[in-house]
């Protein structure tokens, strides 16, 4: 989807009070026509009522939203070309798998046997063909996430809004929901607007993701970028597992800057390298991801720049990959404080993994490292 | 029920002896209405239906009939249609002195009748309204009340918002939404709304003696015919049928209620019968 092309959702300067709750605190937001777009957050940072003035169950305190170039302000949600697929599902219990589905062409002119043809091309889109006559509340949790998949898509809205979907879901029922999902949402087009907590579901599925927290977008990123160059360190330790070593500053000039890290030495860094969203923190910070930094076997040698010797200090097998906490060789020289990281190696099959109070060699590049001012 | 520890004990005796308590006065009722002699005593004479007959063929009896049915009627749904409102409004909205007014309209359950029924009659004389069976309908529908709201309370609570929402998102509007989806799934709650105020109103004595003016219900007229003891087994008739139609009325209040639940493949929590 190219940059150029005309926004599906626009929010402009949005605001939403529940009284004296400030619960939507002026969301600028632009979804382009096509997109899997991720709100993620923790619980009550405002997604879910951000999703809610969407579809048009909660209207807004000041701002505006258009649907594809269209002010939302005196369209119900019933008239608004958005459907929801919510939490619970909501499905109706009373009715039988066809008849859900069907709900939403009941005000369709088109004759029964057409009406037939869509709900059963519907089913089979979401991988129910022939379960129209079931009751619904004799389905299975995945089997009605389904079912409210296909009820919503049957009158071919121009947005698809997905509230937490997958939560109630077990975690292999997830996992093949998430693939489905990107899979369905390609096949139909549409733009799919999806409300999660959960980073990993995020991640895996969109193409955008809006981080939110107290009410307001701390990040706006394709899912690569959001976890390489977080903003700030609240979204870094939001999304994946980030380590902190504190930095001191050394030097700073046209936007680079030259930082002292206890245990990793002087490094010197890029603009592209460093976060200004956290004036208000305690001090300067050096974060980065588990998987950047490589244990280094007895006599290997690394294509990357810099090595640092460290002591393992505790490992968590996971089958696949361990994970290995390590004390930095010289860690504690700024603050007299011994500060452990997470490193993330994939397991060579046959190979032993290291055992605890292990020395090992540690090789990294300046590269992997973001400076939190 | 067959768990061990119940075997034997005097438990079970004391469970017996209670329902005997509980319902073999009403056992009398049938018969005695069958019985030929005149005197509510054993042994039994021997079998008749003149009392059926005679009851039937009594002006005042069915005069008394219709008015207990026309006041019930009315009363469960006047009652059960405010609860309805009653009830939506306290599960889906947040208002300023929700509570407190919750408990207001609770309230006449808990008052002593006849503090209802004597400050209602005092209004009414007041405002000059006509003692009539719609006096008593008024007087009904506020003691009914309370009691369909529990119900439907029950029944609009147990619902998940998102199932009007989704319904509204689909296109419908808020009144058919409301009228496809959630009517439907809390009709076991209105049933029995209607059942319960039905049958409250039907054996209310205190309200109908005080507004009903010359009008005479069942209760009332019971109550008048028990000084005369020749009309005593006709009386047992009438209850043996009041007994009768209530036994009906709640199968088929049970019957719709298992059947709203069988529906929506709820788990049965245990009903009136």
């Amino acid at each position: 989807m190219s940059d150029d092309s005309s926004p599906m959702i626009e929010c402009r300067e949005l605001q939403k009070y529940y009284g004296d709750y400030h619960a939507l605190r002026g969301i600028d937001l632009s979804i382009r026509e096509g997109e899997f777009f991720s709100l993620l957050g923790p619980s009550g940072c405002g997604k879910t009522t951000l999703l809610r003035v969407i579809a048009g169950f909660e209207d807004i305190s000041a701002g505006a939203v258009l649907i594809d170039g269209r002010h939302m302000e005196d369209v119900p949600a019933n008239r608004r070309p958005t459907n929801m697929v919510f939490q619970s599902y909501a499905i109706f219990p009373h009715l039988s798998v066809a008849e859900n589905v069907a709900f939403g062409l009941r005000r369709d002119p088109r004759p029964k046997p057409e009406k037939a043809a869509m709900v059963e091309e519907a089913l089979e889109m979401v991988g129910l063909r022939g379960y129209g006559g079931r009751a619904a509340h004799a389905l299975s949790g995945g089997q009605r996430q389904r079912v409210a998949l296909a009820r919503a898509l049957i009158l071919k809205p121009k947005v698809l809004l997905l509230d937490e979907p997958l939560s109630a879901l077990d975690r292999k029922m997830r996992e093949q929901m998430q693939v489905e999902l990107i899979k369905l949402q390609r096949q139909v087009g549409i733009t799919f607007v999806l409300v999660t907590h959960d980073q990993e579901e995020a991640l895996v599925m969109s193409d955008r993701i809006a981080v939110m927290f107290e009410g307001e977008i701390a990040q706006l990123d394709e899912p690569e970028a959001l976890y390489a160059r977080p903003a700030s360190r609240r979204v870094a330790d939001f999304i994946g597992v980030m380590n902190f070593l504190p930095a001191r500053i050394l030097d700073e000039a046209d936007g680079r800057a030259t930082a002292d890290i206890p245990g990793l030495g002087v490094v010197d860094l890029p603009e592209g390298q460093i976060s200004r969203a956290d004036a208000d923190d305690s001090g300067p910070m050096i974060g980065f991801r588990p998987e950047t930094m490589t244990l280094l076997r007895p006599g290997q040698t690394s294509q990357q720049a810099r090595e640092t010797g460290a002591v393992i200090d505790e490992v968590v097998y996971y089958g696949d990959m361990t994970y290995y906490d390590l004390r930095l060789d010289g860690s504690a020289r700024l603050d007299g404080k011994a500060r452990t990281v997470r490193i993330s190696m994939r397991n060579v099959f046959g190979r032993d993994v290291p055992c605890v109070g292990t020395a090992v060699r540690l090789a990294w590049s300046p590269g992997s490292l973001v400076l939190f001012r | 029920m067959s768990a061990g520890r119940f075997q034997g004990g005097g438990l079970r005796a004391y469970t017996l002896f209670y329902l005997l308590f509980l319902y073999a006065p009403i056992l009398l009722l049938p018969l005695f209405a069958f019985n030929s002699g005149t005197i509510i005593a054993f042994p039994l004479k021997g079998f008749t239906t003149d009392w059926f007959v005679q009851m039937w063929g009594n002006a005042t009896l069915r005069r008394a009939l219709t008015n207990s049915l026309t006041i019930a009627m009315s009363a469960s749904v006047l009652a059960t249609c405010f609860g309805i409102f009653a009830a939506r409004a306290s599960t889906r909205f947040e208002f300023p002195g929700k509570t407190g007014i919750m408990g207001f309209i609770m309230l006449p359950m808990v008052l002593p009748e006849i503090i209802v029924a004597m400050s209602l009659l005092v209004v009414l004389l007041g405002v000059g309204a006509e003692l009539s069976i719609l006096t008593v309908i008024i007087g009904h529908t506020l003691i009914c009340m309370p009691y369909g709201i529990a119900i439907l309370s029950t029944a609009f609570a147990s619902l998940d918002r998102s199932l009007e929402e989704a319904a509204y998102d689909l296109g419908e509007t808020k009144w058919s939404a409301f009228r496809l989806i959630t009517l439907p799934l809390v009709m076991p709650g209105i049933i029995s709304s209607l059942l319960i105020s039905f049958t409250i109103s039907l054996d209310e004595f205190i309200i109908a003696f005080f507004l009903a003016g010359n009008e005479p219900t069942l209760p009332t007229y019971i109550f008048s015919q028990l000084r005369f003891p020749k009309q005593i087994p006709m009386i047992m008739a009438l209850g043996t049928v009041l007994v009768a139609l209530s036994i009906i009325l709640l199968a088929i209040g049970e019957y719709f209620r298992r059947r709203g639940i069988a529906r929506i493949g709820g788990k049965d929590s245990g009903g009136f019968l």
